[in-house]
């Protein structure tokens, strides 16, 4: 039978504005100093200890009940400010009945997961999957809990189950009005197996999720309790400080540890490198500052290698003469499009550029290890904990089994503490010093021995009819990046255009550079999205069309893209509530944009809208007033609240990047070294950010993370074009001369 | 060996007097929670106050603070009317800055008890990724309504 999930519209649809607090939180707030205190109870300081469900009967992997009827959770996915953890025990809590105020959370035992086959599915945190993943295991782990505690129940009166309701943790047997609370039942009902596992609620039954709850994760974060990777500390640790080679791939010549050894408090120098880690230098002391101050007057010799000359200028060049080739890969061939554009009146042509960006998290790249001959032990933030343990073994020979992961908090992530180079550097490290050692990269470091997001380049032509609208289209893409990110995301959210256009020619290049990439928020649509959009936009205006009215005929008019429907509705909440085509003063434009982070390798989608209203001095000095964003949630929203955030990081992200931010390379090496030359969005610079979530389709949507992130500069660019008449194709902003007349 | 007064307790610490604050507080006396991000006073992640000022102790010298009042997010209570505020604004997302932050604004609040919007943006210089700069602009103001009525 089709689902069609009945809730009430005007419920469910969350319109709230960041500024002013509006809906979202004035319904959850504490009403007092005691609720606030049990909220600052529920997660321990130090995530990985499994102290808090020490006491308690375990159900299932997923949770434990205390004899006192506290819940604790065990939560498999790194908490880096998406509020996983309230998330993650808000999917469980809705189908065991307990008692919110009962639950604690911390983090799934890595080490368990390894040893007993993957018990807890999936641990990586990456591609919007806290939620979109384990949604409905979480949901069949708390039913199925919920109802083994029943049956304990039902055991213990010698009644039938369906006499029996529960609320908050309390089963009442109704005839008799007797009552059990879960951890007087948790015992037994460890030991009672189902006969069959129970159906999971279904959206309109839900009374917890899709509605906002307040972050467990905060309070922690308030009186600066909450254990971040960077500040474990260990009985009899050490510190390093370590410089890499700062031409990636080089080598270290020579280095001359004498000069520094006698220096206070310096242990060692050690020289590390190996499979996937880089060359390079580290001095161990009893500090930081002694390990770091040492470190900066050590003398050390370099061979950059074969890339010493390699430089983001010429990796352009190389890019932009590919752009000439037929491209080596065609994702999609329809009809005759070079045909088409070769013999069109009207042709609109453009190439568009982006640079390499950092992550730049607050919380430097770090890791505390301590390895033994049979045993190793790391405390990390990091995003994929068992990938982490499967190079710990590799690199040291200690099986799996005996490898103990400590996942902490994250500085963030964006994606770039998935890459764990920074465990296996820790781990290098450690095993030449045979002490636990906390290595911690400079900010500096941390900068130019990124993951970057990938460099791209690509040239899109489309070809008008007598109408305006496109009758054929040509993209070619020139990837430019490391091995690490592949195909997949060269051509992501280009591979199906949801506009109609009856010829159509996608083909594409990779060309491979010693620069380490990886993923950055929103993975390959924070570059492919920013050309298409504004290559719509640029069409729209080539056809003297409105560019809003354009994306609507594009969409209506085309009966192959079965989601066009869901893509207007999202498309006119934007242009709603930015009040689209209303009067603005001189100098200030809105442009929008659209998409849905469809990937070739899966069948969800987010459909995300923004307008951006914009205003650009006659000096050209950008101003980003106001974004609106209108996104799809499908029938899921665990958490308004932490979602809603996630939107705004997302706006500030993309806008940073857009205005300002690029990493180079010369002669090899990156340019940039902290927040001087790679900024950060500051506070005068946020724009107000509207949310608007819209429930536009059925079905599960691909996550929400990163699914707004690659709108934000088209949409932005797309006004500066409305103000300015300047048409924004490579970003940043920061180098190009928006004034106007 | 350095004499420190830190939350309000006497530390005896065995650093050089030009080791950066910042890194004694956290390797030395094991205060945790005032961060490290850039190393060069930028980001304000390892705010902290000194005779009640707000200082970036990444660029503050261990020697420059003996015999001054130094006060860390750890010594600020927990109950400060800018932590309650940021409680209920639930502010942080990953919230690394945010003990910097918190204290950037405590300072700024004991010295304007009421800041306009622009007070903020000139006076808390301090960075967020995460893009808080909102919220925290939100609960600035309730922190001030919060600290009025004690």
């Amino acid at each position: 039978m089709h689902f069609i999930p009945k809730i009430n519209r005007r419920e469910f649809m969350v319109t709230s504005f960041s500024i002013g607090g509006g809906f979202a939180l004035g319904l959850v707030f504490p009403q007092n100093q005691a609720e606030a205190a049990a909220i600052a109870a529920q997660i321990g300081r130090n995530p990985w200890e499994a102290s808090l469900g020490k006491e308690g009967i375990e159900i299932n992997p997923w949770l434990v009940v205390g004899t006192d009827d506290t819940v604790t959770i065990r939560v498999a996915q790194s908490e880096m400010g998406q509020g996983t953890f309230t998330s993650w025990s808000k999917m469980i809590v809705e189908e065991l009945e307990c008692d919110w105020s009962k639950v604690r959370a911390e983090y799934a035992s890595v080490n368990r997961h390894v040893r007993e086959n993957k018990v807890y599915q999936r641990m990586a945190t990456n591609s919007s999957s806290s939620v979109r993943v384990s949604r409905q295991y979480l949901q069949q782990a708390g039913a199925s809990a919920r109802e083994r505690l029943m049956a304990a129940a039902a055991e213990q009166w010698a009644v039938p189950r369906s006499e029996l309701t529960v609320n908050a943790g309390v089963i009442t047997h109704t005839p008799t009005g007797r009552s059990l609370r879960y951890g007087q039942v948790a015992q037994k009902a460890a030991s009672i197996r189902l006969p069959k596992e129970p159906q999971i609620k279904t959206p309109e039954q839900f009374t917890f999720m899709n509605k906002p709850t307040r972050m467990l994760e905060t309070p922690l974060r308030v009186d600066g309790s909450a254990t971040y990777g960077i500040d474990v500390r260990i009985p009899g640790m050490l510190y390093a400080a370590v410089k890499q080679s700062p031409v990636f791939l080089g080598t270290v010549k020579k280095f001359d540890a004498n000069a520094v050894k006698k220096r206070p408090g310096v242990h060692s120098v050690v020289r590390f490198g190996g499979p996937k880690v880089e060359e390079g230098v580290a001095v161990i002391a009893d500090s930081y500052w002694h390990a770091k101050s040492a470190l900066d007057l050590l003398p050390i010799e370099w061979d950059g290698g074969t890339h010493s000359n390699d430089s983001s200028k010429g990796f352009f060049e190389m890019a932009r003469k590919a752009l000439d080739e037929p491209g080596a890969r065609v994702v999609t061939k329809k009809g005759d499009a070079e045909g088409v554009i070769n013999s069109s009146a009207k042709v609109v042509e453009a190439v568009y550029e982006l640079p390499y960006v950092d992550h730049a998290m607050m919380e430097p790249m770090n890791c505390t290890a301590h390895v033994t001959a049979d045993r190793a032990e790391v405390w990390v933030g990091t995003q994929n904990p068992e990938e982490a343990v499967s190079q710990i073994s590799k690199l040291t020979g200690i099986p799996e089994e005996n490898v103990y992961l400590h996942n902490c908090f994250l500085g963030s992530g964006f994606g770039r503490r998935g890459a764990n180079d920074d465990v296996r550097l820790a781990v290098v490290i450690a095993k030449q010093v045979g002490r636990p050692v906390k290595v911690i990269w400079s900010r500096e470091e941390t900068m130019q021995h990124g993951a970057y997001r990938p460099m791209r380049v690509s040239r899109f032509r489309g070809a008008l009819g007598p109408d305006g609208m496109p009758t054929a289209f040509h993209t070619r893409v020139i990837g430019i990046e490391s091995p690490y990110p592949g195909d997949e995301q060269t051509i992501r959210g280009l591979h199906k255009l949801p506009y109609r256009v009856t010829h159509e020619l996608f083909d594409y290049h990779s060309r491979e550079t010693h620069v380490p990439n990886g993923p950055w928020t929103s993975v390959g649509r924070s570059q492919n999205e920013f050309f298409l959009e504004t290559f719509i936009d640029e069409l729209a205006h080539a056809a003297g069309k409105d560019p809003y009215e354009y994306r609507r005929l594009l969409l209506e008019n085309n009966p192959d893209f079965p989601q066009a429907k869901a893509w207007l509705k999202v498309l006119s909440t934007a242009a709603e509530k930015s009040k689209w085509g209303g009067k603005l003063p001189a100098g200030t434009a809105r442009g929008i944009a659209i998409g849905d982070s469809r990937r070739i390798t899966r069948d969800e989608i987010t459909i995300c809208a923004i307008v951006a209203t914009v205003s650009v001095s006659k000096q050209g000095k950008v101003r980003a007033e106001r974004f609106d964003v209108a996104m799809d949630t499908g029938p899921f929203l665990v958490n308004p609240l932490a979602a809603e955030r996630q939107i705004e990081m997302q706006v500030v992200m993309g806008l940073a990047a857009a205005l300002k931010q690029e990493i180079t390379i010369e002669k090899g090496r990156v340019v940039q070294s902290n927040f001087h030359d790679f900024p950060l969005l500051t506070r005068v610079e946020v724009p107000q950010v509207a949310v608007h979530f819209v429930r536009a389709t059925d079905k599960p949507i691909a996550g929400i993370g990163e699914e707004a992130l690659g709108w934000v500069a088209p949409a932005l660019c797309n006004a500066i074009f409305a103000v300015t008449g300047k048409r924004v194709r490579s970003l940043p902003l920061k180098n190009h001369d928006l004034s106007w007349a | 060996m350095l004499s420190l007064k830190v939350n309000g307790r006497v530390f005896a610490v065995d650093v050089e007097a030009e080791t950066p604050l910042l890194w004694v507080i956290r390797d030395t006396i094991g205060l945790t929670g005032t961060k490290y991000g850039c190393g060069v006073g930028m980001c304000g992640a390892c705010t902290v106050h000194v005779n009640g000022k707000a200082v970036r102790s990444c660029q503050t010298r261990a020697g420059q603070v003996v015999g001054q009042e130094v006060t860390t997010i750890e010594g600020l209570g927990g109950t400060h009317p800018v932590q309650e505020a940021w409680r209920d604004g639930d502010v942080p997302e990953c919230g690394y800055c945010q003990p910097g932050q918190i204290m950037a604004v405590a300072a700024l609040l004991a010295k304007k008890p009421n800041p306009t919007d622009a007070d903020i943006t000139s006076e808390i210089t301090n960075l967020c990724r995460c893009g808080t700069y909102s919220r925290m602009r939100d609960a600035i103001h309730r922190a001030a309504q919060l600290a009025s009525r004690r």
